[in-house]
């Protein structure tokens, strides 16, 4: 088990009262699972997604990663769980404009103070493996939506993280792109081992996964709660 | 790659943004050192003409005017020679030099000359003219230049600072002004009876166009013998550093000096003094704009950055960077625009003030080095007090809301 939640509930406070945006909901996630976690707009697919790692703060329930709960724990500490194990996709793809590929793919590396050299070495390495070695100098706005959304990975990958947090990566692309995408993200999961929880609307995205989970209005409907 | 090196990209990748961020705070530094550049040497050459006028303080007795002083009348008051002394053992710095004098009328024949007793080892040999006659003796040394450095300023040494005290008028030796010495038909090595005492003249004066003209100087012990008052002089003349002036020479000289009036010579001492404070007093205002408008535009400067960059400061936090990350990038942004800024700034005052100078103030302005640190002092603390709190504000985002505006 690498991931825990239990009895997760969060909730916002509305003009119009309380909305539960994630109510009671539990799972476990194994290590190496591709877990797909659908449902309708505001299910608090998202919600869920961000509320793992302390980016939205729960109002109650336990989060038990690796073994210790990281919902009680400062923001300090969970933002150094982020920095060395968590690995985020989002559907924007959210590339530093100004960087170039390769730089864009250093950063994680860079927030870990790796030297400058083995940057350099992991990134034009892992940009290898996505098949984007020779678009390295490039800037964001030189390559096309899929290569950006592969720099994405790679840039979710290069620190070797132990899960890859991932947001509608495919919400942006078109059908054949999309399936691109998803290839690498199992051969990713397949090959080095990295657990991925993937948030997605597209059914046939859901279809990589090893786990599904499915929320409606918060709670989880389908799946190992 | 470090976030050092990702400010760099950011700054170089976006220059139209840097050059207006830094326009701001570069004219406003720009202005200061410009007008530092022209007041520091319009000081310099102010204190360098003063000096040249030689003495420039005048103590004369309670109730004497500068007229008595001039005209020397026979009933003119008088004030103890142990005033110099006074002065002497005091603490008060910026007294150059002091030079007792007791003039009185007198009849030579049947002319009427003003005979002026001078103390020979601390007489100025005032005004260059009376050097360019060949007297001789001990350098004054002037001091009036910032730092206290002798006949330097900047570079710019004035040899006309470099006066000669008289210390070769023996007791039977006198010095005869240009006009009397017409008036008497007087020449060098020439003997000529004042008071029944006889007298060598040694030297006679160049025409100077002053008071001197009309004056005959002999040693102030033989005049104060040969008048019958002793101990007493008619007025100490005093060459004060110009600086001093301006920080209140003259009202220390009359707290040791209470029965006294102690004044400047001419106009021009108190009007420099005037308009060096009033530039001093723009300068000042001119930081306090400079420091809001330059904190204000480098502020709005980068909180336009933090807001353009909402979505690269959630991806970075969302990927583990630090707050601590966040107040670097900016404020390392803000250190990076003060260096910038200030250098800048430092050139472009400096070149207007050695440009306009001239033409304004009728000086010849050269660059004070100095300034290249202050400029870069003043525009960093401005740049970094602008930016504490749009950079706070960027360290306090909520990732996930700046992530939710995709």
């Amino acid at each position: 088990m690498i991931l825990q939640g239990e009895n997760i509930v969060k909730q916002y406070q509305h003009d119009r009262g309380i909305i539960n945006a994630l109510d009671h909901v539990s799972f476990t996630v194994n290590n190496g699972d591709f877990v797909t976690v659908t449902g309708p707009s505001g299910s608090g697919k998202s919600t869920l997604l961000l509320s793992l790692f302390g980016l939205i703060r729960l109002t109650s329930g336990n989060i038990i990663f690796e073994g210790h709960r990281i919902d009680n724990i400062s923001d300090r500490k969970l933002t150094d769980i982020r920095k060395k194990s968590v690995g985020y996709i989002l559907q924007s793809f959210a590339l530093i404009p100004y960087l170039t590929t390769l730089q864009n793919v250093m950063v994680p590396l860079m927030l870990e103070k790796i030297s400058g050299k083995e940057q350099v070495k992991r990134a034009a390495e892992i940009l290898d493996y996505i098949g984007l070695s020779d678009r390295m100098e490039h800037l964001p706005r030189e390559l096309s939506a899929g290569q950006q959304q592969r720099v994405a990975i790679a840039r979710s990958i290069v620190h070797k993280p132990r899960l890859i947090m991932a947001d509608e990566p495919t919400g942006n692309l078109d059908p054949a792109l999309s399936l691109e995408i998803l290839e690498f993200l199992k051969k990713i999961n397949q090959e080095n081992k990295i657990t991925i929880i993937m948030v997605t609307h597209s059914p046939v995205a859901a279809g990589y996964g090893t786990m599904k989970l499915h929320l409606n209005e918060g709670k989880i409907v389908i799946g190992n709660s | 790659m470090t976030i050092s090196k990702l400010v760099l990209i950011e700054l170089w990748k976006r220059k139209s943004q840097l050059i207006s961020g830094l326009l701001a705070i570069t004219l406003g530094i720009a202005v200061i050192v410009a007008i530092q550049s022209v007041s520091v040497v319009s000081e310099q050459n102010v204190a360098r003409n003063l000096d040249n006028l030689g003495a420039n303080i005048l103590v004369l007795p309670q109730g004497a005017s500068i007229d008595d002083y001039y005209t020397s009348d026979i009933d003119a008051p008088t004030l103890p020679m142990d005033y110099v002394e006074r002065i002497l053992t005091s603490t008060i710095s910026g007294v150059d030099n002091m030079s007792p004098k007791l003039t009185r009328r007198v009849k030579v024949g049947e002319q009427s000359v003003v005979l002026t007793g001078i103390l020979p080892k601390s007489e100025i040999a005032s005004k260059p003219l009376w050097q360019s006659s060949g007297l001789t003796g001990i350098e004054i040394k002037a001091a009036c230049a910032p730092g206290q450095t002798a006949n330097q300023s900047h570079g710019m040494e004035d040899e006309k600072l470099k006066r000669k005290a008289i210390d070769t008028l023996n007791s039977n030796d006198c010095i005869a002004g240009s006009q009397v010495a017409k008036r008497l038909n007087l020449s060098a090595k020439k003997p000529i009876s004042i008071l029944g005492k006889e007298f060598n003249v040694v030297k006679i004066l160049p025409e100077t166009g002053t008071v001197d003209d009309d004056r005959i100087f002999a040693n102030l012990k033989d005049v104060q013998r040969l008048l019958g008052i002793e101990n007493q002089v008619s007025a100490i003349e005093i060459m004060g550093c110009c600086n001093a002036i301006s920080d209140g020479l003259l009202s220390k000289l009359r707290n040791i000096l209470p029965d006294t009036r102690v004044t400047t010579i001419g106009q021009i001492v108190s009007t420099q003094i005037e308009t060096n404070q009033l530039m001093k007093k723009v300068t000042l205002v001119m930081l306090i704009i400079i420091f809001f408008v330059g904190g204000i535009s480098i502020g709005n400067f980068i909180w336009a950055n933090v807001n353009e960059r909402k979505r690269e400061i959630g991806i970075l936090r969302m990927m583990g960077a630090e707050r601590r990350t966040i107040y670097k990038m900016f404020l390392l942004k803000a250190l990076i625009l003060g260096i910038a800024g200030g250098i800048l700034g430092f050139l472009l005052g400096t070149l207007a003030g050695v440009i306009l100078g001239p033409y304004l103030a009728g000086i010849i302005v050269e660059p004070v080095y100095i300034y290249l640190l202050w400029s870069i002092l003043l525009s960093v603390a401005i740049s970094l007090a602008g930016s504490l709190v749009p950079t706070y504000l960027a360290a306090k985002f909520d990732p996930h809301s700046n992530l939710q505006e995709d």
